[in-house]
Parts: C-alpha cells; structure tokens; sequence
C-alpha cells in the first residue's frame, strides 16, 4: 500500500513538471494565436457567471483520487451514477407533466402520452388547486383550467386515473401545500380500483421550503407547514411503502433566478431540513430515507448542469452517510427528476426552443438523471398542445434510442473539465451549506429571507449581463427576426362552466353529516398534533373537498404573508 | 385604506403629444406600481423590473404576489401613481384585465396608464390595448425597452406630495 502511494506520488510530481512546461507551452501559442487573429481574449464564463478556463488539464485535478471523488456506478460516493447498469439496465422514465382543463381532458392527454410511449405520469393541477381553493372561491375565477387540470374533490380524481390502472403505472404529483389532500385522493381512487396502498407508486413534490424561497405557492406559515410534510413521511413508511413522499425540488430555485452553485446548495439543505425535522419526531433514518426523491432543473450550460448532477449525488451520499449516520445504502442515494428549463425558452422564433430542449434534456441524461421531462417548444405562450408535446417526448426517445449516449456509464467521468467543475461546485454548495447551517437551518433562513435575496440578486445581475450582451440569447438580443405566430393551444372557457357544475353536483350529493364530522376531526387532529394523514384520508373519502380541508387547517394554522420585498 | 383621494381635475390619458417632460434632479421621480394579479407566484419579472425601473430613478411600489383587482386599483389610487405595471403568468389575464381597467374607470383613474407583461399570446394583445392597456411587453422584452417606452410615453402627472 505504503509503496503503491509512493509510486503514485512520484509519477504524479514527475507528470507535473512536464505537464508544466507543457502547459505554458500551449498558453504562449494560445495567446500568440489570440493576438494574431486580432480577437480580444473572452473572459468567458457559464451562464451562472462561473469563470471558465480555456483549457483544463491534470494540473486541475491535483487533490483527485479516483475512489474517494468518483469510485463505479453504484458504489459511494455515486458521482457516477446510484446503479452499477445505469441506462444499461433501464432508461430513464420518460414523464411528461401534463393537466389542463377539466379531469376528462387530462385523462385523455394522458391516454395519448401513454400510446406514445410515455413511461410514466405527471399531473399537473391548475393553479386554485394548488393553492388549496375550489373551483368556486372568488380568487379562481379566469384561473379554472388554465395552469392545469382542475381537481376539487375525489370525483375529479376518480376521472382524471379513470382506464389508467393505478398498480402498473407510477404517477407523479406536482401539489405542495395540499399535497397530503391530493395524495389522500390518489390512494382513495387505488382503493376504489381494488389495489392496495402498499402497491402504489409515485411521488408528491411536497417540497414547501422550495415555496417560501422560489416557487410562492405557500399557504400555512413555515413550521406547520413543516409538520404536515413530516405526517406524510411517517405515514407513507409505515403505509405506502413504495411512494416517494417528497420531491426536494431545485427546479424552481433556478428558474426564479438561482445560479447553478444556489440550486445546488438551497435543495439540498432543504433536505438536511427535512432530515432533521423528521429525526426530531422520532422517526428513524433508514425508515424514511429511501423514500426521498430530489428534483433539478436542466438549464443552457451543458458542462456545468452535468457537473451539477454529479456533485448532488456526491454531496448527499456524504451527507447522509457522515452527517446523519445512514446506515441503509438506498438512503445514501440522491434519486432525482429533471426538467429542462423553462426560462430559457424565448417567445422568439420559437422553434429554436426544440433545439435548446434538446441539449438541456442531454445534459440531464448524461447527469445520469432517473426521470425526465422535455419542456415544449409553445411554452412561452401557453399549455403546450399535443403537436408540441409529442416532438418534446420524441426529443427524449432520440437522445435514447439515436445518439449512442446511453451505452456507456457516465461517459464524461473523467474529463479534466467535468471533474474540475464538479468539485468546485461541490465545494461551493458546501460552503453555502454551512452559511444556512450557521444561520440556525433553512426555516430560519427563510424567515430571515436570506436565499430569497440571494436569488432576486443573481436574477437581476443575470438579466444585466444579458441587456449588456455579455450573454448572447439566440433570436432575443441576437440574430433577430420576425416570426410567423405559431398555433398554441386554448382552453375552452366552458372548463370552467362544467367544472362548477360538477363541484355544485357534488356539493348537493355527498352525505353533508359525513362531510361535517370528518373535517371537525380534522380540525381537532390538527389541534392535537397528531398525523394527520388518516383523518385528511376519511375527509377524502367522504368527499370534502380540497377548499374545505384547507379552510379547516387554516382555521388552525394560519396563514402566510410574504413580506413585499424586491 | 379607506382613505380618500381628490382626484381634482381628471387629467388627459397618457398620450405621446401631451406629456410633462421627464422629471429633472430635484423634481418628482415617477411613482409606479408593479402588481401581481392571478394565482400565480412567478415573481421572477415582477422583480427584475422593480429592480430596473428603481435604478432608473423611479419610485417602484410593489404589491406583492395574488392581488384582486379591487386591492390593484386601491393600491393604485392611494399610492397615487403615474403608472402601473401589471405581471401575470397564470393565463387569467383575459377575465382579470378587464375587471382592472373596469374598476379603474369606475375609481375616476382611467388616466393612469397600465402596462403589462408575463405569459400572454399574441392573439390576445389586440383585445388587451382595445380595453385601455397601453401597452403588453412579451418575454424577452429588455428592462431597457421597457424604461425607455415609460420616457417616451409617461408623463409625470402633476400632484401635490
């Protein structure tokens, strides 16, 4: 061992002198070359802003050692990937978030997605019910159907998985406030359907700290808000053993403005919050671990996204095993969903989005993300329409079936520049880590408003750069032309006429003594602080709806105002 | 909140013939509202903008995120604005536009001038600047076209502060 080091150590230092004069060698040639085509040397940086070098060599990665920084797939510190066959053994699953209008609608979009090969489901719900309001409350009116499908109460449900069998397909729900309601509906359809809630699959975003920093779609104040997400963790180990109970999401931290670094950073504390609150409770690590999911955003820097990916699997399997003493394998693992990024698509010559799409969804895949959605192309103007969505799900297929890039693992361990990348962003999140943790933890962080300013910072120097063309934005501040308008899709104004009958319908129908008694004890659960998952589930069942057991909760929580800051 | 504003003589709308010039040192800055009407919370642009308009010598109010109309308009009114700027993501801005321009009416404010931006089709725009907005910025629009539009085309409203 003593004498392999020693070995090691002298090639290395004889490698670094050759390397040296090697490499000013190339810097004279480099700038002689720059000098005589008359170009001024670019400061050249990602589109967070990071200083990148025109050349990286071994030089960069003095301090790496292959087992400790990168070691095989499936094997600690899982930089290359949480499987030893990555997408040898499966593919990704390939998730279209989808939802708009009424649950009819939603259900045949889905139905078409599944016929094209789409692998699992996605919903997305419209904005009254993420918010946890009906369909009938005052602030939904022009919001019905518009963001989304439109889900009041478990006939919706019942709709929206009607031919869609819950024991063979995953589904995967974006909701946070109300996640525990609509995942209550979920398990109360599988009921109906005759499959049992240990079969289901799937996730909950259940991600509220994301809220309070980027997303804004909160509703109780952070701390019971805190507790209703702990309820579900202990609920779903205990009774749906398959379900990923959370999402910790990055996705919305960079599309409100994050850098790369911030995305990074911020998700995962917000999952050493999570962590934490859970083993407060008395929860046990390895119990309920496993069941966390996280969720990235796949943005224009191919290299640096790619780094990114690689550097959250590093730094969770670390946190996990070293800071809270995991002692389960699957609960090292940093699972994630992608997406590609939104607020990089232009209104702009708008099919140059595919194109951006496409190299977004690439970087994700070579990140070795588990699921993946590809945004589409009319998403600057509305809900994509089943023409966009499909060359959005066969951008996926191609870089699957086509580019050759899924034959090998990690095809890009290794490079000087990734591996560089991967660990100065590491060691950037870390530090940030460290910040919130000296703070007194990501709640306390919020209160205080720090990732909020810290992003709106980042937005407002990145929109800067852009007005100053340090940042070039094909078809926006460069090559611009006009456009031809392109067809989008409109959702049909009697959404909302249907979706308040149906909400009346039920209202009149359901047994109201049920209804009544269910959600007092609701109310006296949440007074009593004890999980609320089988009461939200016999509120369901009786068919209260999302307005009402907010409302309940509400009365006993409060709610949240943000401080009106820029 | 409830309190009164005279609104003495109602003033001419914005127009590009008939407009204060732009404030020198030492006169009033422009005052604008940004307001987040709809459901939706992508603040994202809202932000950036106030941020923009304030380094551009303006005086930027924001509501905050899931206004009604009517808390937009009374915003409006009280803070005695030259301008409001309106953010929305959410697709509601056909139903929630009117019923601002509406209660603006209503209010005797019709003169405040009202842009908007966010996530709206272009096939909407027409319908939008027939009911009274002045103009709708589509994503990609620079914080710089958008100052630049507001020299050109607000006037700084005479009032007493």
């Amino acid at each position: 061992m003593s004498l392999r080091t020693k070995e090691r150590q002298a090639k290395t230092a004889g490698d670094e002198a050759g390397l040296r004069r090697g490499w000013r060698r190339w810097e004279r040639a480099y700038r002689e070359e720059i000098k005589q085509t008359g170009t001024q040397p670019v400061e050249a940086t990602s589109t967070s802003g990071r200083p990148i070098k025109p050349l990286y060599t071994p030089l960069d990665l003095k301090n790496f050692d292959f087992f400790r920084d990168l070691g095989f797939p499936g094997e600690y510190p899982f930089t290359r990937g949480i499987h030893p066959t990555m997408y040898r053994g499966r593919l990704w699953t390939m998730r279209q978030f989808s939802g708009f209008g009424t649950a009819e609608d939603t259900n045949r979009r889905f139905k078409y997605l599944l016929a094209q090969g789409q692998t699992g489901l996605s919903v997305a719900f419209h904005l009254p019910t993420l918010m946890g309001i009906d369909s009938d409350h005052p602030m939904a009116k022009g919001e019905i159907g518009k963001c989304g499908v439109a889900v009041d109460s478990l006939a919706d449900m019942e709709i929206l998985f009607d031919g869609i069998p819950l024991d063979k397909i995953t589904t995967s729900m974006t909701i946070n406030p109300p996640a525990a309601v609509l995942w209550a509906m979920y398990i109360a359809v599988a009921e109906k359907q005759g499959v049992s809630p240990r079969v289901i699959s799937g996730t909950i975003q259940n991600d509220i700290l994301k809220e309070y920093i980027a997303q804004k779609t909160f509703v109780f104040p952070p701390r019971p808000s805190m507790k209703l997400v702990v309820d579900t963790f202990e609920f779903g180990a205990k009774e749906v053993p398959r379900w990923n109970t959370i999402s910790i999401s990055g996705y919305h931290i960079r599309e409100a403005g994050a850098t790369a670094v911030q995305e990074l950073a911020f998700t995962l504390r917000d999952g050493i919050e999570y962590v934490e609150w859970a083993l407060e409770r008395g929860l046990h690590i390895d119990d309920f671990a496993p069941r966390l999911s996280f969720f990235f955003n796949a943005h224009n820097d191919f290299f640096e996204e790619i780094a990114k990916f690689r550097a959250a699997r590093k730094i969770w399997a670390e946190v996990m095993r070293e800071r809270f003493g995991a002692k389960k394998e699957r609960s090292w693992w940093l699972r994630f969903h992608t997406q590609t990024s939104g607020v990089s698509l232009m209104a702009q010559q708008p099919y140059n989005n595919v194109v951006r799409v496409a190299i977004q969804a690439l970087a994700a895949v070579l990140g070795g993300t588990q699921s993946l959605h590809t945004n589409s192309l009319d998403e600057t103007y509305a809900l994509p329409s089943e023409h966009a969505v499909t060359i959005a799900l066969r951008t996926q297929q191609i870089i699957a079936y086509e580019s050759g890039v899924t034959n090998t693992i990690d095809p890009l361990g290794g490079s000087y520049y990734v591996e560089k990348l991967t660990q100065e962003l590491e060691q950037e999140a870390k530090s940030y880590i460290k910040k919130i943790d000296e703070l007194g933890g990501m709640v306390r962080a919020i209160e205080l408003g720090f990732p909020q300013k810290e992003i709106a910072d980042s937005a407002y120097r990145y929109q800067q750069a852009v007005e100053r063309k340090e940042k070039i934005i094909v078809g926006v501040n460069a090559f611009e032309m006009e456009h031809e308008p392109i067809p989008i899709l409109v959702v049909d104004p009697a959404v909302a006429r249907h979706q308040l009958r149906r909400l009346r319908e039920v209202k009149r129908t359901r047994n109201k003594l049920r209804v009544k008694s269910t959600l007092a004890d609701l109310k006296r659960a949440a007074r009593d602080e004890v999980n609320l998952m089988p009461f939200i589930l016999d509120c369901v069942r009786a068919y209260a709806t999302v307005g009402e057991i907010m409302d309940a909760l509400k009365e006993v929580y409060g709610v949240y105002e943000e401080p009106c800051t820029y | 909140m409830a309190e009164k504003k005279k609104k003495a003589e109602p003033e001419k709308p914005a127009s590009s013939t008939a407009r204060a010039p732009w404030p020198a040192a030492g006169q009033p800055r422009l005052r604008v509202l940004i307001a987040k009407p709809g459901l939706d919370g992508h603040d994202r642009g809202a932000k950036v903008i106030c941020r923009a308009l304030r380094d551009a010598g303006m005086e930027v109010i924001y509501t905050g995120l899931r206004r009604t109309p009517e808390e937009i308009v009374n915003a409006a009114i009280q803070e005695d604005v030259d301008l409001i700027g309106l953010s929305i993501l959410s697709g509601a801005h056909n139903v929630l536009f009117p019923r601002i321009m509406k209660l603006l009416a209503k209010s005797g404010a019709a003169d405040i001038p009202v842009i908007a931006g966010g996530i709206i089709p272009e096939k909407d725009i027409p319908r939008l600047k027939k009911i009274g907005l002045a103009e709708i910025f589509l994503p990609g629009t620079s914080t710089q076209e958008i100052i630049q539009w507001i020299r050109e085309h607000v006037p700084l409203r005479k009032k007493k502060r």
